[in-house]
């Protein structure tokens, strides 16, 4: 299988880790991996801000760039929900603006197979031992828009569970979110550092050591939060934690 | 007609001619200890008890359909239908008046009870009247207007404003309404026992005396609906406390100001509102009073029935075709109790007598994006999309707000007061529009990008604690994260997809 890895912008630019985490864990599963130079950003920030028109050209430089793999697969449940919730959005506007199916068209195939990194796992890899190991306690927030845009469900928390080594501790108050919200966060700063403030302190009223998540930018905002705080626990991708090992453990 | 702020409900805070921006607003609340517990408490509460509610019944997922389909299907028809609710109404001995503005609405309200020569009306809790600030235009033609529903009490004693559609004095805790008891009921009719503790019991039995008097006293009642039949033409109104019964039955006149979104084509059709409605706002299985009444009979009831059928931006509404769906709202409140933006920042925040999710996309859309606090409102949410999943009629809430906010960075074509406009786009994002197109450029050459992220490695040893100009906005609470040595792409590169480190 032809296996396409859209890594996004901000793990690109800021957490080239988890990017690495994604083609060990891959590979190791046996998966052929791919991640093609032309992939640049979903455009989700464009969209979600109200600028839908500049977010097009970066869908349609999506669809181009990943037409020919079989499986596109993206550590972020948000980037995730941009393709596949609003890409089809994107391309019925265009066309009730009258400018056409072009932009549907280059949409449609790439929807369908893009999948975030634990949906990936379960569902199409069919694991959720994935042979990791990984001797921390862990707590794990659902972020949004994997929680309630893709519908995530438990995968990643019976991927967690799976996990030797890993000690998984319930997160009170989970499902509620974090207060990044890509633009909201500078927009708004104060209820969104409220909200951080409140998500670390139930990550800290768990005992664990590490506040797991499969999103980098709530875990960029939490985890400034953290430091702003000085609090001990530090934030870590989930793809890090599966794709650690015993011969190869994670920092 | 104005084409903007058609009726301005609820007053900005003293001292200020306008609401501040959202932001703004929500700064000072997000540092009120005391409102940030409150609203904590009884978000957390009614919260888990609605899940519990809608848990129970088995068929939820398709009754929440039920009501989208029957409110798109009487919003898509809604000119029939109006039609055929005012032939009802007056077939059943009742009056139908027209508002088109809040404006409108107030002056046949208050010429109405004018002519009973009245000078008080008791008032069921009603939206609409709030959204037009009925009480305060009766005020000024000398008429008191006296709110029935505890938590409506509680706020117009504390010349307050309200900060939840369904509970408006969701902001106060029971020591907050003792002392509002206290020291205001005098001036408005009973007082309050001097012995008046915080117990709900006594707080309720000082209420009740005190609105005792109003209600046997009144001879014209002012309320609104949360249905209108259209085949028979009946108002339904839905409410716990049985203010509601008493101010709908006792008065010999009685008016009711009805949004024209209220209507559902069939009495069937309130088979499933009657059960999404009282489980998704206040966690009942079944509301304890549902009042429902046709026109006027004799010797039962008012003598004389009123219904004044208000647009104030519906109309301009409807002709959204994103937006639209806002109209479907059946003001159950279950959006601001998993709101966690409506938690921290309080109703007052949203400048609206419509605070929350459903006040984010309803308020700017009724009034129009030009103020302020308009203009704010459709960034006022992480986009985490908890509003949507309760909705009992299913409002993409997440969908409507980005939609708004396109309107407001980007202007474009609206309706307003029936007439097709094109807005500019709003004062303040020409930065950020900028950032954007720059953002768009640079992610359409891949080349460009890799230049700046290599940039960015160069100066990674430069990681300062806080940015100065909007970056502040980040550092002011949350550290920078650190920069890799090499983005990526490089390393993919450099590595031939890490196997070169793999060997």
């Amino acid at each position: 299988m032809r296996v396409a890895l859209f890594l996004t912008c901000v793990n690109d630019t800021l957490y080239p880790d988890t990017g690495r985490a994604v083609v060990r864990l891959l590979r190791r599963l046996g998966v052929d991996v791919d991640f093609p130079m032309a992939q640049t950003c979903c455009g989700q920030a464009h969209y979600n801000t109200g600028y839908r028109h500049e977010a097009e050209p970066l869908a349609r430089r999506f669809g181009e760039v990943f037409a020919d793999y079989e499986a596109i697969v993206t550590p972020s449940g948000s980037c995730g929900a941009m393709v596949r919730e609003l890409y089809p959005r994107l391309g019925e506007r265009a066309r009730a603006e009258g400018r056409g199916d072009t932009l549907e068209r280059v949409l449609a195939p790439v929807v369908p197979k893009t999948y975030e990194l634990t949906e990936f796992l379960v569902d199409v890899l069919e694991v959720t031992d994935v042979g990791a190991y990984y001797p921390h306690t862990v707590t794990y927030h659902p972020t949004c828009h994997g929680l309630r845009g893709l519908g995530l469900g438990d995968r990643p928390r019976r991927l967690l569970q799976a996990v030797r080594g890993l000690d998984l501790v319930e997160l009170p108050g989970a499902d509620e979110c974090c207060g990044f919200g890509g633009t909201f966060a500078v927009k708004n700063p104060d209820v969104s550092a409220a909200m951080g403030a409140d998500k670390v302190r139930n990550a800290e009223s768990t005992g664990a050591e590490v506040l797991c998540a499969g999103d980098n930018s709530c875990l960029m905002h939490l985890g400034g939060t953290m430091s702003r705080l000085r609090t001990r626990m530090r934030p870590v991708h989930i793809a890090e934690i599966l794709a650690s090992t015993e011969e190869d453990p994670a920092a | 007609m104005s084409t903007t702020d058609l009726g301005m409900p609820g007053l900005p805070p003293p001292g200020r001619p306008e609401f501040p921006p959202f932001p703004e607003a929500a700064h000072d609340a997000v540092r009120d200890e005391r409102l940030r517990g409150n609203l904590r408490h009884a978000t957390h509460t009614i919260r888990a008890k609605r899940a519990r509610a809608v848990a129970e019944v088995s068929d939820w997922a398709e009754l929440r359909e039920a009501g989208r389909r029957i409110k798109d299907h009487a919003l898509r028809h809604l000119d029939r239908y109006l039609v055929r609710v005012e032939e009802a109404v007056t077939a059943a001995g009742g009056t139908v008046h027209w508002a088109a503005d809040a404006e409108e609405a107030n002056r046949i309200v208050a010429g109405l009870v004018k002519a009973t020569g009245e000078r008080e009306v008791v008032k069921v809790k009603s939206m609409a009247t709030q959204e037009i600030g009925l009480n305060e235009a009766l005020e000024a033609e000398g008429i008191r207007a006296y709110e029935t529903d505890l938590a409506e009490l509680i706020v117009q004693l504390g010349k307050d404003r309200p900060s939840h559609i369904l509970v408006p004095a969701i902001h106060r805790n029971r020591g907050e309404i003792r002392d509002i008891f206290r020291s205001e009921m005098s001036e408005w009719g009973r007082p309050a026992p001097a012995d008046l503790t915080d117990t709900p019991a006594e707080l309720a039995e000082a209420a009740r005396l005190h609105l005792r008097e109003k209600f046997l006293r009144a001879k014209v009642g002012i309320s609104g609906a949360n249905f209108v039949v259209a085949e028979t033409g009946t108002l339904v109104v839905v409410e716990s406390e049985g203010n509601g019964r008493m101010c709908l039955t006792l008065p010999e006149t009685l008016i009711s100001v009805v949004g024209i979104e209220k209507i559902v084509p069939t009495w069937r059709d309130l088979e499933v509102f009657l059960q999404t409605l009282p489980r998704s706002s206040t966690a009942e299985r079944m509301n304890p009073y549902t009042s429902m009444w046709t026109g006027t009979t004799d010797g039962d009831g008012p003598r004389v029935f009123h219904l004044v059928l208000l647009d104030n931006g519906r109309t301009d509404t409807l002709a959204d075709e994103v937006g639209r769906q806002a109209l479907r709202c059946i003001r159950c409140s279950a959006c601001l109790n998993v709101c966690p933006v409506y938690e921290r920042a309080g109703g007052h925040a949203y400048g609206s007598v419509y605070p929350g999710p459903i006040g984010a996309i309803l308020s700017p859309q009724l009034r129009g994006t030009r103020s302020a606090i308009d203009a704010s409102l459709p960034y006022a949410s992480s986009l985490c999309g908890a509003c949507y999943e309760v909705c009992p009629v299913a409002i993409d809430i997440p969908e409507v707000l980005v939609h708004l906010r396109e309107r407001v960075a980007q202007g474009g074509e609206v309706t307003r007061g029936g007439n097709r406009v094109v807005l500019r786009p709003a004062r303040g994002h020409g930065a950020e529009r900028v950032a954007m197109r720059a953002a768009r450029w640079a992610f359409g050459h891949p080349g460009a990008l890799r230049g700046g992220q290599r940039l960015a490695a160069r100066v990674r040893r430069f990681r300062p604690r806080t940015l100065p100009g909007p970056g502040r906005a980040w550092t002011g609470t949350r550290d920078l994260p650190a920069l890799p040595a090499e983005p990526f792409r490089d390393w993919w590169q450099r590595t031939h997809g890490g196997e070169e480190e793999e060997k």
